[in-house]
Formats: structure tokens, sequence, C-alpha cells
């Protein structure tokens, strides 16, 4: 399957809210060192190597 | 400072050349006796080469530095007679712990398959691997070690190359056909040739320290980043012989690799980690910073690069040494075949194609492993340690915690000097494979399957015996094997291993790769497969 880019997130805005909501009490580190936890948690979800490609670059990675 | 290491010298002779001021042209000369000079001129001797090893230096490595053999490397040993005793001497070992802070976070098992010959891996500190090979090598009468012999200029012709050596007595030139430059990461022979040798450099500092002590720590490989007893970096603890321990703290760029060295900087690092009480003492102390990086080609004119001299990688994964040494295996009987005329010249530049390619495999292993080990920025710290931190809990992080990736050969995939597959088989002995040991039975006495196809060109039939005892293209004859004739395959690990239904056949090439395999013996075939191989 392709990376989906179309909206997927049933109640946007309660997602949105409990995503800011997670990191409230965190210090910018702290918040920085949970992002990347997220992500390689994300990214393990999605595992396939095409879609995490995808995603890096719409992302706005430099893909080599 | 050796409390466990009595150093030989090796005396300097003047050579009879030298001598008379008369140029003898030598079919092959190997400059540096490190491990991979070593490995060449064992191989190459018990090809029945006459072989000339220099070395500006008179003993063997000080201090134990490549301490990590592998499987694949050991092997070779084996088929160049002396990995018994490496065995032996060295320690085995199989699981790795890896450690975030003071937390064991992942831990490994190499798991070594059943049936192989050669464990998955030991520790051995280098001299001891350079003694054995020197004394294996003497035995030898076409083998002549000159110590204290320096290259100062080389000069190159069409079918040979002058040396300018310098020694004790002065300067004098020797010819030959072939030279192997084994002289180490900074390879004079590489600048006298004008090669490239780039790649990426590392701003970052590590202080190995060899300890002997009579520790009650398992044989294992202990991993620590960010130990509370060393901070911000990485640390290793790992087990050699007569109860040498090898330490590699992780220092940083910022440190000062002569103040570093000094004993009364190092003792208390290594009393922080070993905690207090712990008796030890220190053997031998050393500063490096590394590079990966590789020469641009394995072969110019008459000088064939090997080892450190045409790649050099991280120290994390024991790529070093071990790379190196079948740098050897591939290069060893293509220039037996060469010099005896029985294969063109093409067949050594087969080296570079598939040595280069098993480089550029190495180097990204190592490149990686680094990356994680000594991150770059601030943020590819973070994500090192989020992957840590998470591998504690969850499985899925424990494959992305890299703190080395331990050597393994290379197939040559994609090696000219393949025949492709006509016909499906499963598992891993496709062409450009290293051949997978297995036990044996010879005569009713247990053995091991690479034993039986040695350092030839070999084809093992499974099943029927074919009409023939060997196919042979030109000079080149293939000796034939027969499974369940010539040796049992006891344990049924050689048919599983090599999908080997009845009729099979399989082409070996005198480094024990497979070079092609059909289902059922056609000796025009066969002969098809050797030409290819041997590059004609």
């Amino acid at each position: 399957m392709p990376l989906n880019l179309q909206p997927n997130i049933p109640d946007p805005d309660g997602f949105y809210q409990e995503l800011i909501d997670s990191q409230r009490d965190m210090s910018a580190e702290q918040a920085e060192m949970m992002n990347c936890k997220l992500v390689l948690v994300l990214a393990n979800h999605i595992g396939d190597r095409e879609v995490l490609r995808a995603a890096l670059k719409a992302a706005g990675g430099k893909m080599g | 400072m050796f409390a466990t290491y009595q150093y030989k010298r090796f005396p300097y002779v003047l050579s009879p050349e030298q001598a008379s001021g008369r140029i003898v042209r030598h079919p092959v000369v190997i400059v540096g006796a490190g491990p991979i000079g070593l490995t060449a001129a064992l191989d190459l001797g018990r090809r029945g080469i006459s072989v000339v090893v220099l070395d500006d230096n008179d003993t063997v490595s000080i201090g134990s530095r490549a301490v990590c053999y592998a499987k694949r490397p050991l092997e070779i040993f084996d088929r160049l007679g002396c990995a018994d005793k490496l065995v032996a001497k060295g320690v085995s070992w199989n699981v790795g712990k890896v450690f975030f802070g003071d937390e064991l976070r992942y831990s490994f098992d190499l798991l070594p398959e059943d049936g192989h010959k050669m464990p998955a891996m030991i520790n051995l500190q280098q001299y001891y691997l350079e003694e054995d090979l020197i004394a294996a090598a003497a035995k030898l009468p076409n083998v002549e070690f000159r110590w204290k012999h320096k290259v100062v200029a080389l000069r190159q012709a069409e079918d040979h190359a002058t040396l300018h050596v310098e020694t004790p007595d002065g300067v004098f030139a020797m010819e030959a056909h072939w030279i192997l430059a084994c002289d180490g990461a900074n390879s004079a022979l590489r600048d006298m040739v004008g090669a490239q040798f780039t790649g990426q450099f590392f701003q970052d500092r590590f202080l190995i320290a060899d300890v002997v002590m009579k520790a009650d720590f398992p044989t294992e490989r202990w991993f620590w980043f960010d130990p509370p007893f060393h901070r911000r970096q990485s640390a290793l603890l790992h087990k050699q012989a007569d109860d040498v321990w090898r330490i590699d703290f992780q220092l940083g760029w910022d440190a000062d690799p002569v103040e570093e060295k000094k004993p009364e900087k190092v003792i208390p690092r290594v009393r922080a980690m070993l905690g207090e009480g712990v008796e030890f003492e220190l053997e031998w102390a050393s500063i490096y910073q590394f590079a990966c990086r590789r020469i641009d080609k394995f072969r110019y004119g008459r000088v064939l690069f090997a080892g450190d001299s045409a790649h050099q990688v991280s120290p994390f994964g024991a790529r070093g040494a071990n790379t190196g040494v079948q740098d050897i295996d591939n290069l060893g009987w293509k220039l037996k075949l060469v010099l005896d005329g029985a294969a063109p010249l093409a067949l050594i530049d087969s080296y570079d194609e598939e040595r280069a390619y098993a480089a550029d495999d190495n180097l990204r292993h190592s490149t990686r492993s680094t990356d994680f080990i000594s991150p770059k920025s601030e943020t590819s710290r973070r994500y090192r340690d989020a992957v840590l931190e998470l591998a504690g809990e969850h499985a899925f992080a424990r494959p992305l915690v890299n703190s080395g990736r331990l050597s393994t050969p290379t197939p040559y995939v994609a090696s000219s000097l393949n025949t492709p597959d006509e016909t499906p088989f499963v598992g891993k002995m496709a062409p450009g494979a290293n051949a997978a040991d297995a036990p044996t039975l010879v005569g009713g006495k247990p053995g091991w399957f690479l034993e039986q196809i040695g350092d030839g060109f070999t084809l093992v039939v499974f099943g029927a015996p074919p009409p023939v005892e060997a196919v042979a293209f030109g000079a080149i004859a293939a000796r034939v094997r027969v499974v369940g004739r010539d040796f049992e395959d006891s344990k049924g690990l050689l048919r599983e291993r090599y999908d080997a239904r009845e009729g099979a056949v399989y082409l070996f090439r005198p480094d024990q790769y497979v070079a092609a395999r059909w289902r059922a013996f056609d000796a025009e075939k066969i002969q098809r497969a050797i030409a290819r191989a041997l590059a004609a």
C-alpha cells in the first residue's frame, strides 16, 4: 500500500490535542526524545521500507 | 611492560643478492609481515610459489591489536594447516551484551549453527596469530623472510616491477613479477603507485588497553553506551588468551592522544570500570582514530593491494584483519594460475572485482556501526539513545542496536566468474557463496566437508558416480568427489545446506567458493564453467 497522504485520522482535533497534551509538561529536550521514540515506534508499525522512504521524503528529508 | 608475552626478535640477514649486487627477479615479493602478508606467504608458499617477505621491523605485532577472528578466516587458516592451534589458544565466545547507562538493554547470541568445524568467533592477540603464521611459513623451503627490509622506491615495467629496498647494509634493488602490498593502512606502496585512498574520517578517538586480571567476568562481549564509569562515551570489554582483557574507551575528538595513553591516565579509567578491589595490571595501551576508506583499484600494474593497504574500516565488527585474510584467500589461487600460465591476466583483475565489492560491503557495515556508536550530531545521538531506551522494553528496537555487526563473508553474487543457475535451488549456496561446512565420515572417521574440497578446483557429486574422475579445461583439472563413495554426509547436513537432491553437482573454486551447480553431471557444461571461473 502506498503512503497515505489523504486525511486518515478520525477526530483530527482530538488527536492533535492528545499529541500536544502528551508533551505538555516536558522540557524541550524530553519532548525531543519522545519525538524520536515516537518516530521509531510508528516506523516499526509501518515496516514497509517503500512507505517509510516515501514518508521521509514527504516530511522534507533529503533522500540519497 | 608485557607480563604475559615475550617478543621474539627475528634476525636481520644480509641477503646474497644484496651482498653480490646481482639483481634477482622473484615470482612474488610480499611487503609487510602482518596477518595479511603472512597469510599470503603461507598460502602462496603452499601453492608452490617462491615468495620473499619483506618487513621493515623484526618482530610481531606490538600489542594485541586485531583480536577477533571469525569463522571464515579460521576456515582459511584451517586450509593452511594452522587453525587448530589458534582455536586451542584463543577464547571462543558467543554471547554479547549491550548496556545503556548501567542497565542491560540487549543481548545477542552468535548462535553458531551446529555442524561446522570452526567456531563463530575466537579472540586471540594478534602477536600469537603472527607467531603461528611465521612458524608455519618458515617451514616451507620456498618462503624467505627478510627482516629490517624497507621499501623506499618502486618502478613498474610491463611484466615486472623493481623495488629499492633499504636494509642496515644500505639500499639494493630487487625485481618481482608481482608485488603484494600488505603494508597496512599507511601503505608506502600505495603512495608510490599514486593510488587514491578515499572515504570518511571520523572525528573521534578511542583508547585501547590490554589488562591482565583474574576476574569472574563471563567470556562475553560487553558493550556500554554512556556507562556510569565513563559518561557520554562508549566502552567495550572483551576477553583474550592468558587472562588478558581488551578494554576500549571512546574518548571523543578533543582528547589528547599523548596524554591519554599515559598509565596514570589509563589506570584510573580502568579502575572506574572494573570497580575497587579488582586487581589488574596494565599491559599495553594505545590511542587510535579511524577512517572508513578504500583504494580506488586493488591492482596497479604489477602491485596488488590487500588488507588495510586496500581498505580501512572502523574496528566495530572485527572487519579489518578478517577481511584482509579473505583478500588473500581470493588472490592466492589466481596468482598461482596466472604465474603458471594456466589462466589469463584477466583472472587477476577479477580479484579487484570481487574484493572491491566485498570491501564496499564491509565499509557499509562499518560506517553504519560507527554512526550508531559515535553519532555526528545531537539529533542522531538522540535517535541512538531512543533506540537504546526502547530496546530494554520493546523487542522491535533491539535489531536497531548496532554495537558492531560482526564480520561474515560477502558472497560475490554478481561476479563475472560465476556461472548462473539454470534450475532453481533453495538455500544460501548460490554461485559466488563460500562453501558451508558440514560433518562427514571418511573411511569411518569423522571429518569435515571443507577438508574434502581442499584448495583446488573440485566437483562434488551427490549420487551415482560420473564416468570420469576429473573434468579438465586446459591445464586445470577439477577432481571429482562423490558423496557416499569418497565420504559420507554423516548427519545429512550437507544435502540440506546444498539443496542437493540425487544427481546434484557443485563446482568449487580453489578458495572454496561455489563457481557453478547443476542438477545433473554434464562434462561440457562443467568445462565451460571452469573456463568462466578462470576468466578464460
